[in-house]
């Protein structure tokens, strides 16, 4: 099995927003930078009131990679792997493996939309080509 | 405004793959090789210094500390230190010159063991951070959970934001690899020698796109030890003195392989910019490469961020043969990790200190008096300028 993040304070609505079907990014409640990955801490202006809110769960793709080497036991090969711009959040890319796709189709500046996989008390993200 | 320090020596164990080779077996060899280099005996040696210090984050990738290293050689040392965090690889290297220029130490044993290739098995590979463990944190658990596992991947998709926006093409990093093999034919202590064509680099297996076999660099059992000196005792040592001209670790972005703003560019160009801000000379005064490369496509950004050419040239600096044998620019003339195993760097810099003594054999750059060294690739990144006066 995959290895799986430790829950913190900072990440837990990021990893877990999918049980609601929610890309839940985190916020500076006082200057509205976004923040990815997660910070309890502002990196703009040092503010704490850090808020977590849902996106719209699309975005651009920025980059891509077909993985094909298989680097642990029981990961399924090939995969695509793509770096996308989440619409919503501006300077913030979230980086899954790509499903209901061919791996070799993705392309950048193709549109993605999130979907959820679940394994115990994490929801990762995953992206699927936008209809 | 040099930095009163120097690289008086160098050692290298004999590297291999699965050499079975307990690592301080390796780390004895290098520190043997790299005293006889300086001129120096192990009392000499009032200070050490390592990245990352013993850490068993994937396996072998780094099984000894300062501790063991004091213990099993009987060092009695006036400092010591690890660099788990810093400029990359060099970190060690660059707090060692900071050492000796504050009247720290003398004579400081840096040095960079590793395992990787006796240690990895088929359910621990070697440079999988957290490999093995139920729970992740810090940067890489946004990338490893997402099973995006590998250094391969994170750099695979570096190089296709890369070739999409710089046409450059599979044929330009088979260029550094078949290159650098061509070097390691005349390297003995290369773990890969056997020639390498272009039909050999685009026949091998994917790894992750657009990144085939050989655009990896290899895991090795190996050790490397460099002697960092303070300016007036390196001129007691047996070889010209190699002087840290300048050092830059400049970061500009936040520690991820995927939140930099241009992924075109990587933490290598902060460093190199911040290198050349502390010295007078230019690129043009370069004589000799070390670069990163863990993977192929960290050749072009490194040169890039160096200054060797412009941003997105690269392909073209490749192509018209600038860095291979006979080139104005050649990299990593040993055959770099790619050929010559991963020792993470500290061989890159073995290699150039080797080429700035004249010792190079068949591969040797004609008179070469200065050499550039970049570590690291992604977010980690350190610059080194060297002359030898």
């Amino acid at each position: 099995m995959r290895p799986l993040p430790e829950l913190t304070p900072e990440n837990t609505a990021f990893w877990t927003g999918g049980a609601q079907g929610r890309l839940m990014i985190a916020f500076c409640g006082a200057c509205r930078h976004a923040i990815h990955p997660p910070q309890l801490v502002c990196p703009e202006c040092w503010n704490e009131a850090i808020e977590f809110k849902p996106v719209s769960g699309t975005g651009t793709v920025y980059s891509h990679t077909v993985n094909h080497q298989p680097w642990a036991p029981d990961m399924a090969v090939p995969f695509a792997l793509a770096v996308v711009d989440v619409d919503g959040a501006p300077g913030v890319r979230v980086t899954a493996e790509v499903v209901g796709a061919d791996p070799e189709s993705v392309a950048i500046g193709q549109t993605m939309r999130v979907t959820f996989a679940n394994i115990d008390d994490i929801w990762f993200p995953q992206w699927e080509p936008a209809p | 405004m040099t930095m009163s320090a120097a690289i008086t020596g160098v050692g290298m164990s004999d590297i291999g793959r699965k050499t079975g080779r307990p690592a301080m077996i390796h780390l004895a060899e290098a520190a043997r090789r790299a005293l006889d280099c300086a001129g120096l005996t192990r009392d000499d040696i009032d200070g050490i210094c390592t990245y990352p210090g013993k850490a068993d984050n994937s396996p072998g990738m780094s099984p000894l500390g300062t501790g063991e290293v004091r213990n099993a050689l009987g060092l009695k040392t006036r400092w010591h230190s690890a660099v788990p965090d810093g400029p990359a690889q060099m970190a060690p290297i660059m707090v060692a010159a900071m050492a000796v220029a504050t009247g720290q130490a003398r004579h400081v044993l840096c040095f960079r063991a590793l395992t990787e290739s006796s240690s990895q098995t088929a359910t621990r590979r070697a440079s999988i951070p957290g490999a093995g463990r139920a729970r992740l944190g810090g940067w890489y658990s946004y990338l490893v959970p997402a099973n995006a596992m590998s250094a391969s991947n994170w750099a695979g998709w570096m190089a296709t934001r890369y070739c999409h926006e710089f046409g450059m093409t599979r044929e330009h990093l088979g260029m550094v690899a078949t290159g650098q093999r061509a070097f390691a034919q005349h390297n003995p202590s290369a773990v890969m020698q056997a020639p390498l064509t272009m039909e050999d680099y685009l026949g091998a297996r994917m790894i992750s796109s657009p990144l085939g076999l050989f655009d990896c660099d290899v895991p090795i059992d190996g050790a490397c030890v460099v002697i960092v000196s303070a300016a007036d005792a390196a001129r007691d040592c047996a070889r010209t003195p190699l002087t840290i001209e300048a050092l830059g670790s400049a970061l500009g972005s936040q520690e991820t392989w995927d939140q930099r703003a241009d992924l075109t560019t990587m933490g290598a160009h902060d460093a190199c910019a911040d290198l050349w801000s502390r010295t007078d000379m230019k690129p043009a005064d370069v004589d000799v490469l070390a670069l990163y490369d863990g993977f192929s496509i960290f050749v072009p950004y490194w040169l890039e961020a160096f200054g060797f050419c412009g941003h997105g040239e690269a392909k073209d600096f490749i192509a018209d043969g600038h860095i291979g044998p006979g080139g104005r620019f050649p990299v990593n003339t040993g055959g770099g990790q790619l050929s010559g195993g991963r020792l993470h760097g500290f061989g890159l810099l073995h290699e150039a200190c080797t080429q700035l003594w004249g010792q190079g054999g068949g591969r040797q750059v004609a008179d070469a008096k200065t050499a550039v060294c970049g570590m690291g690739g992604g977010f980690i990144a350190g610059a080194m300028l060297l002359r030898r006066d």
